[in-house]
């Protein structure tokens, strides 16, 4: 019982950071059509803008530090990726292959700038003690960043859904992810909600790569990349463009992946998650939510 | 003078030059039909005319050229639009897809709900559950929201029952006193009903403009130019 409780936690844990990377993968591709293979950098750049202003702050304590250090991160982060909405690819709209190329090229090209100025090993980041502690629940030691990471993808999926739902901007970019033309031809000009979504995808990039940060107490040039493989797939079976969707496909593979590795065997919750993409495929090509994948 | 001038207009769609340089007025006031068989670029023109494919050529709204204006900026200077297949997004509520459409400080939801009292109705109800004809009549609607010089309507009546044809022809009439309306419409009853003015097209190119009673009325034109009759 307590196993399964911690597979289950540490699972839904994995799944809150997939959220985080794929609700933006999915709103900037359901919006504008663009497979954002950059959208990694925005965890990197995050990341490492956390390790960087941690680091020049050495007197101050460490929960301070450590906020401070995170706030900074999300605040590069999402300027990041307006700035590459605003300068590549908005001359680049309707031209796919183009934009495909230079979201890989920045992706590559990012990663080797990172590496050459501070080299491939990872930097160690000091997170705030308790949270390398772990909570015991019913026997289980659950470890508490998991909880950190699970009610900040609560809070960052309630806050998309009021965006959607309750402004005018998630209002257009609701009717965008389905007819970007028409909403054009109500007067709107899209190009701004665009960027608006391309920060929103950065800022939510960036509190996966903060999070990820405590998790791994680590940054590394490749974190970004790595993770956003999975946060790819998660978007196709929950559906292109929908945020529910995206939250419910990001907890199954985060559970198919843990059970998996744990019951089956460890390094099989990846080949279990692409299986699982597989079926969906199959079975539902338009993903749970019923976007065309 | 002219509200809406087009003048040599091109579009290519692909390897297709789908107009070929068509040229016509849509004078201020009443409803202008733009009548053709299937194919020959009605739709295409009111696309051009919104900026939606490529074009060349000049169009001006009230003697001030539009051609390289955005279509979010045409839509501002006072062009609305109501596509051939409706385009109301699906999964809004009919209260939500309204909303999107205004732009007017005081959006006319007095006259969109005196012309359409289903709307009020149904605003919670997503437009995606609406029949054809409800829908056709939220994409009035939505056009008719703001105060606009002119209206490009694509085909209304397309697909639904004489009983809907009918209404939507009550309302384009209605709409007529309001505001300018250039109307692509394949049913001549409609035609006969609300239109002041035709130009009929042919691939590509502008065959007849006149007053669309008198075209009407000369059934071996009809016949000639439009295959019916």
């Amino acid at each position: 019982m307590s196993t399964f409780l911690l597979l289950t936690i540490t699972g839904l844990g994995l799944g809150a950071m997939y959220f985080l990377i794929a609700s933006g993968l999915s709103l900037i591709y359901g919006l504008m059509g663009v497979l954002n293979f950059a959208h990694g950098i925005f965890i990197t750049v995050a990341g490492y803008t956390l390790w960087f202003v941690e680091s020049k702050l050495g007197d101050v304590p460490v929960l301070p530090r450590f906020l401070i250090a995170a706030l900074a991160g999300l605040v590069v982060g999402t300027v990041f990726a307006a700035l590459t909405e605003l300068v590549l690819i908005r001359p680049l709209y309707g031209r796919h292959i183009e934009q495909v190329l230079v979201t890989v090229g920045l992706a590559l090209a990012v990663t080797a700038l990172v590496t050459a100025i501070w080299g491939s090993d990872a930097r160690v980041v000091a997170a705030p003690g308790w949270t390398g502690q772990t909570t015991t629940i019913f026997g289980a030691h659950i470890p508490n960043d998991r909880w950190i990471e699970i009610a900040t993808a609560v809070i960052v999926l309630f806050a998309l859904e009021a965006f959607l739902r309750r402004t005018r901007y998630g209002l257009i970019v609701r009717a965008g992810v389905e007819n970007r033309a028409m909403v054009t031809a109500l007067g709107i000009d899209v190009r701004k909600s665009f960027t608006l979504v391309f920060a929103i995808g950065g800022l939510a990039a960036g509190i996966a790569g903060v999070l990820y940060t405590l998790y791994s107490t680590t940054v590394d040039p490749q974190q970004g990349t790595s993770l956003v493989i999975f946060a790819f797939i998660v978007v196709v079976i929950g559906g292109l463009g929908s945020i529910r969707g995206t939250a419910w496909a990001a907890i199954i593979v985060g559970l198919v992946q843990q059970y998996a590795n744990y019951y089956a065997s460890s390094g099989l919750g990846d080949l279990s998650v692409v299986l699982l993409l597989g079926i969906v495929l199959i079975a539902r090509p338009r993903g749970l939510s019923g976007s065309f994948a | 003078m002219a509200l809406l001038s087009i003048q040599d207009l091109h579009v290519y769609l692909g390897e297709s030059h789908v107009l070929q340089g068509i040229s016509f007025d849509v004078a201020e006031g009443g409803v202008t039909a733009l009548l053709g068989r299937n194919g020959v670029g009605k739709t295409t023109t009111l696309r051009a005319l919104m900026g939606l494919v490529d074009r060349r050529g000049t169009i001006r709204l009230a003697g001030d050229a539009i051609e390289h204006v955005p279509t979010h900026k045409i839509v501002r200077r006072g062009v609305g639009y109501v596509p051939e297949d409706r385009d109301v997004f699906s999964t809004l509520t009919v209260e939500e897809n309204l909303r999107l459409a205004e732009r007017d400080t005081e959006p006319r939801y007095d006259l969109v709900h005196e012309l359409f009292p289903e709307l009020r109705e149904r605003g919670k109800q997503p437009a995606g559950t609406l029949s054809g004809g409800q829908q056709q009549m939220l994409a009035i609607g939505r056009a008719l929201l703001n105060d606009n010089r002119v209206l490009l309507v694509d085909e209304p009546t397309k697909g639904l029952s004489p009983l809907l044809v009918t209404e939507v022809a009550r309302v384009l009439q209605r709409v007529s006193e309001l505001t300018t309306v250039l109307l692509v419409e394949q049913n001549l009853g409609v035609v006969n009903r609300v239109a002041r003015d035709a130009v009929v097209l042919d691939t590509g190119r502008v065959v007849h403009i006149g007053p669309a009673k008198e075209l009407l009325a000369d059934k071996p034109m009809i016949h000639r130019m439009l295959g019916v009759g």
